[in-house]
């Protein structure tokens, strides 16, 4: 049940390795009281003062996520003039997200963008002449949430949920049109007919629910950009990280002619890897483009992999990607290590000093598949120490969507107990109409008349 | 040369199912009405379908019920048969259909509307409308009468412009040969108010002599009918029924039809409106749905005194010839005598945008309307604007509150808010898949949710309010009783248990469990309900519901309290949306094409988006903070 009690991650997660959750509403401190034992088990935080703090554990069941710290706010004395409870995850990101999910699974539900500011405004919390800047921030916030939920969703994915809605829909709509009908359409025998198509849909439902807790809903994650001259084994190493035949690696230099683009999950940490062509001056035209791309790439890039080739010197290739590692989170790869090498480590770690960073270098081969746990480890600490910056939007809306699955499968979870409880079929739509319109918030396509289209165009009415 | 001048406080233009209601309102709340009809015969007249009711039409004719209108106690007195369909389903989509005598039930309406003192009835074809500064001040008829009045409730039903077809003839009438009102589009259109063409249709009446019924399968009444008004008592509607038929369409009748498609007038390009997608003709049928071999024929008596039979199920445009032939293929219908011909209708209606959810034109004061002028179809449909567009009037007048009824209280809030707030393409029909809160908005409840506005209004006299205020009470104690008998697991109780084919208790219980498990019911469990009070049959009614389906019941409340918030948000009058910082252009664009009256509204029109509507709340709270 959707309730008016709003939960976010409030702090931009990047530079810390502390997320806050707040949360905001009515039933504030009932849901936390729901999740939260101090030390001892006895402390109930709806009982305690406002403005205090509070040490503990949030637990999902019995299941411990995070040690935090717990800040009590009673309304009007808070941001948003309502009862607040802010708690301080130290877990990191991928943690902090389960203390949100944690939270909203307790009875809150997801705060819309720019919600929290909505409220403190309209609780006579914001001062006038900052109404403006408000709805300028709602709608900001908002284009860029449905920019990204939409973006971030894979095709595949994308493909998936609107097939799901689709025979939803088909359903309703027999249902509704039955309904309308009654003398034409019958709904002899359907219960049995439907319960085999919603245990069907529940499954594929479960499936999403899955991969989106695996962070395989999204298409971004940490954008990492794997450069190096032409054949330094770039093309091998992401074929080791994605862990198939993506890139086509051959010893021709200048062979991986675009940009390859894959999603993978590092230790749990969703890395968007980008394959570059090498960087070097070409007239070949194709190339050119993979070129360009590469630099584009490197630019945006939250992470960058340099890969060396230790078998050859360093040239001018090297001195033009060095040149624009500066100032930027990189990890050095110096590769094939199985090799006797040319370039001395010692050396490297010399050479990059005069950029002026202090760049951790991990010798691998991208070949026998050596280093890998390193550099999985390496990444790993310098994303939850808040090294990366990582796009916040992106988990919250992993929440939302992920969030909204769940709804669509509960309300499908209703349709299943209304069946077998032998419930009159009218019922069965509610739900699945709760359903079609969680799925299509993630999708962010609005409900409309899509019924009643449904209902003519398929099913052939009256008089 | 001097004309004719009267002096009312209201002129309804047209006397159909809206006309009559919004007549009935207005006089009944005491005010000097007039009533225009091109023909007194036609008043309340039934030019398609021989019944009243249906799927969530039923609902409608309840609502209009409670709230003091006359199209529930009309049909009671003059059906001639009543069914309650989908009673398999759950009680929010029972609905009642009643088939009527036509004859009669326009008589009735007409002597009704005789009877009433404050009322006049004119025949009479209205050309004009007078409009002074932006306010409606009268009609003017064909003859150049004027009749000035403080409102005036727009009815005008399917004969603006009317033109019927068949195969290639034109006739430039109304329904069933009527005259047209060809002139009031125009005066409409110089003050700006948008026509859209409509179209819609009606099958053939066949002589029922010439009809083999052995041939089909009878279709009964129900053994027990159930009234459609709340003041009926239910004893006198026990009367004899009349049987309707069912026969089928086959494969010879769709090749009939595929064979002549090039001679409708809607596949030649001759009919230019648009018809309804859930009232398709059978040629329609044939096309888009032509992997179906049959389609199902309903044959129903139009009245007790003559011999037309209507063809349910097979309205159509086709030529006469090609009529012939095709209804001839149908069992049954091999020596059909055609008494009239099937046609398709052509006419100008509003677009509904332009009204106010009070059914008052937003550029026009003083000027409302009601029915299928307003681009709706169907008796209840129109009869139900209708009402609401004569209450309107009456409050408008008064300089009181207009009623204006939610999506979460009635039906009739649902068809009024999807006419003024969405795209409307075709004829709107009600569907019970439009009412996202039906489990609410069912029509065994709609007294109790409706009757109190009709007594605040006046349509509703003191002795029904005090019966509904009696009920209520009568309900609220029994549902609480029933949830706190105890019962235990006892032999007695387990024997009645098998007896019903439910599982036997375990421990004790409370009387409500049991209602709710689906194979039993409140009266079932009387038997172990030694200290259950006596109650009318519809209190009884309410608390099965009220138990049997709580939790469903008690979630659509809490969606309810959402919708309720967006709703209660009202939007000034002429609202200027260029001050508003930071909405969309579309947004912006659509909000002031429909100046929508409360911000749940604005929610609803395509093409604001929730984005939209917080930068909307913002700034109006902006606003207040500065009066």
């Amino acid at each position: 049940m959707k309730t008016s009690t709003i939960a976010a991650i409030a702090t931009a997660m990047s530079n810390s390795g502390i997320g806050i959750v707040r949360i905001s509403g009515g039933e504030a401190f009932e849901i936390i009281d729901r999740i939260y034992k101090s030390k001892d088990g006895k402390k109930k935080l709806s009982q305690v003062k406002s403005h205090t703090v509070h040490y503990g554990f949030i637990f999902d069941g019995d299941q411990v996520i995070d040690e935090v710290l717990v800040i009590i706010l009673k309304g009007p004395h808070s941001y948003t003039a309502e009862d607040t409870v802010e708690i301080n995850c130290h877990g990191g990101i991928l943690v902090t997200q389960r203390v949100l999910e944690t939270v909203l699974k307790h009875g809150a539900r997801v705060a819309e963008p720019g919600e929290f500011t909505k409220r403190a405004f309209l609780n006579g919390r914001i001062d006038l002449s900052q109404a403006e800047s408000v709805m300028d921030v709602i709608h900001a916030t908002n284009d860029l949430a449905l920019k990204t939920s939409i973006h971030q969703l894979q095709g595949v994915i994308r493909d998936r949920i609107r097939g799901i809605r689709e025979r939803v829909l088909h359903e309703i709509a027999f249902i509704e049109s039955a309904l309308d009908d009654p003398e034409h359409i019958s709904l002899q025998g359907y219960g049995e007919e439907l319960l085999i198509i919603v245990e069907e849909v529940y499954k594929e439902l479960e499936g999403l629910i899955k991969s989106s807790e695996n962070g395989e809903l999204l298409r971004e994650g940490i954008h990492t950009v794997i450069v190096g001259k032409p054949n330094a084994g770039k093309s091998s190493l992401l074929n080791l990280l994605v862990g198939r035949e993506r890139a086509i690696v051959t010893e021709i230099p200048g062979t991986t002619r675009d940009v390859i683009e894959e999603q993978i999950q590092l230790g749990g940490i969703p890395l968007c890897v980008i394959d570059t062509a090498g960087i070097r001056e070409t007239s070949d035209v194709v190339e050119k483009i993979g070129v360009d791309k590469a630099k584009e790439y490197l630019y945006n890039a939250d992470l960058i992999i340099y890969v060396v080739d230790s078998t050859r010197p360093l040239d001018e290739n090297d001195d033009e990607i060095m040149e624009m590692l500066g100032g930027r989170k990189v990890i050095v790869l110096w590769n094939k290590s199985d090799l006797e090498p040319v370039v001395r480590l010692k050396d490297l770690e010399d050479r990059l000093r005069t950029i002026g960073e202090a760049y951790k270098i991990i010798p691998v081969s991208a070949k026998e598949g050596t280093g890998m746990v390193e550099l999985e480890a390496t990444i790993g600490q310098m994303f939850f120490h808040g090294d990366i910056l990582y796009n916040n939007e992106v988990i919250i809306t992993n929440v939302r969507q992920k969030y909204a699955l769940l709804e669509a499968a509960k309300s499908l979870g209703m349709v299943k107990e209304s069946i077998l409880a032998g419930m009159p079929e009218d019922f069965y739509s509610i739900d699945l109409m709760n359903a079609y319109e969680e799925l299509g918030s993630i999708i962010g396509e609005a409900v409309g008349e899509d019924l009643v289209n449904e209902i003519f165009s398929k099913f052939c009415m009256g008089k | 040369m001097p004309f004719v001048t009267e002096n009312y406080d209201v002129c309804i233009v047209g006397a159909g199912h809206a006309g009559c209601e919004a007549a009935l309102a207005c006089a009944r709340l005491g005010l000097n009405t007039i009533i225009f009809t091109v023909s007194i015969e036609s008043i309340a007249m039934m030019p398609c379908n021989p019944n009243i009711g249906g799927s969530s039409k039923g609902h409608l004719v309840r609502e209009i019920d409670a709230l003091g209108g006359q199209m529930g106690i009309n049909i009671d007195k003059t059906f001639i048969q009543s069914k309650m369909l989908n009673v398999s389903k759950g009680p929010a989509v029972h609905s009642l259909r009643a088939q009527a005598d036509k004859e009669e039930y326009s008589r009735s309406m007409r002597r009704t509307l005789e009877a009433e003192d404050k009322l006049t009835i004119r025949q009479a074809e209205v050309t004009e409308i007078i409009i002074e500064d932006g306010v409606a001040k009268g009609v003017k008829t064909f003859s150049g009468a004027s009749y000035y009045s403080k409102a005036v409730v727009l009815c005008t039903g399917t004969y603006l412009k009317a033109r019927c077809l068949y195969g290639d003839v034109v006739n430039k009438t109304g329904p069933n040969g009527l005259k047209p009102a060809n002139y009031l589009s125009a005066s409409l259109q110089e003050h700006g108010v948008e026509i859209l063409r409509f179209k819609t249709g009606t099958p053939a009446r066949i002589d029922k002599r010439s009809i083999d019924f052995s041939k089909m399968e009878e279709q009964f009444g129900d053994k027990r009918v159930v009234p459609f008004s709340f003041t009926t008592n239910p004893e006198e509607v026990q009367i004899n029924q009349i049987s309707c038929w069912l026969t089928y369409t086959n494969e010879n009748t769709h090749e009939v039809i595929r064979r002549n498609l090039d001679r409708s007038p809607l596949y030649s390009g001759v009919i230019e409106g648009t018809g309804p997608r859930y009232c398709p003709s059978i040629e329609d049928k044939v096309v888009r749905f032509a992997d179906k071999e049959r389609h199902q024929v309903f044959i129903e008596p139009e009245g007790l005194y003559t011999n037309e039979m209507y063809v349910g199920g097979m309205s159509s445009s086709l030529p006469e010839d090609v009529q012939y032939e095709m209804y001839r293929t149908v069992p049954g219908l091999e020596h059909a005598k055609i008494v009239r011909n099937a046609y398709a209708i052509e006419y100008d209606c509003i677009n509904p945008r332009q009204l106010k959810p009070s059914l008052e034109f937003k550029e026009i004061e003083g000027l409302f309307s009601g029915g299928q002028f307003n681009g709706s179809s169907g008796y209840e449909e129109a009869a139900a604007q209708g009402l609401v567009a004569g209450i309107n009037a009456v409050m408008y007048i008064k300089g009181e509150e207009p009623l204006i009824l939610d999506r979460s209280e009635a039906y009739i809030g649902v068809l009024i808010d999807d006419l003024v707030t969405k795209e409307n393409h075709e004829p709107y029909r009600m569907m019970t898949s439009r009412a996202e809160y039906r489990l609410l908005l069912r029509q065994d409840n709609a007294d109790l949710r409706l009757s109190r506005k009709g007594y605040e209004i006046g349509l509703i006299n003191q002795e029904r309010y005090d019966w509904i205020v009696e009920k209520e009470g009568l309900i609220e104690k029994e549902v609480d009783r029933v949830l706190h008998v105890n019962i235990g697991a006892n032999e007695k109780v387990q024997a009645f248990l098998k007896e019903h084919g439910s599982t036997p208790l375990k421990t004790g219980t409370t009387l409500a469990e049991l209602i709710r498990r689906p194979e039993l019911c409140y009266e079932d469990l009387a038997e172990l309900d030694t200290e259950r009070p006596i109650l009318p049959y519809d209190v009884k009614e309410q608390v099965e519901i009220h138990i049997k389906y709580d939790g469903y019941i008690k979630r659509q409340m809490k969606q309810v309290e959402q919708f309720r918030k967006l709703e209660k948000k009202r939007l000034p009058e002429h609202f200027d949306y260029d001050k508003v910082p930071s909405l969309r252009i579309e947004a912006r664009q659509k909000l002031k094409l429909y100046q929508p009256h409360s911000v749940g509204q604005a929610s609803r029109i395509a093409g604001v988006s929730p984005a939209d509507i917080s930068v909307l709340l913002i700034y109006l709270e902006q606003m207040k903070n500065f009066i």
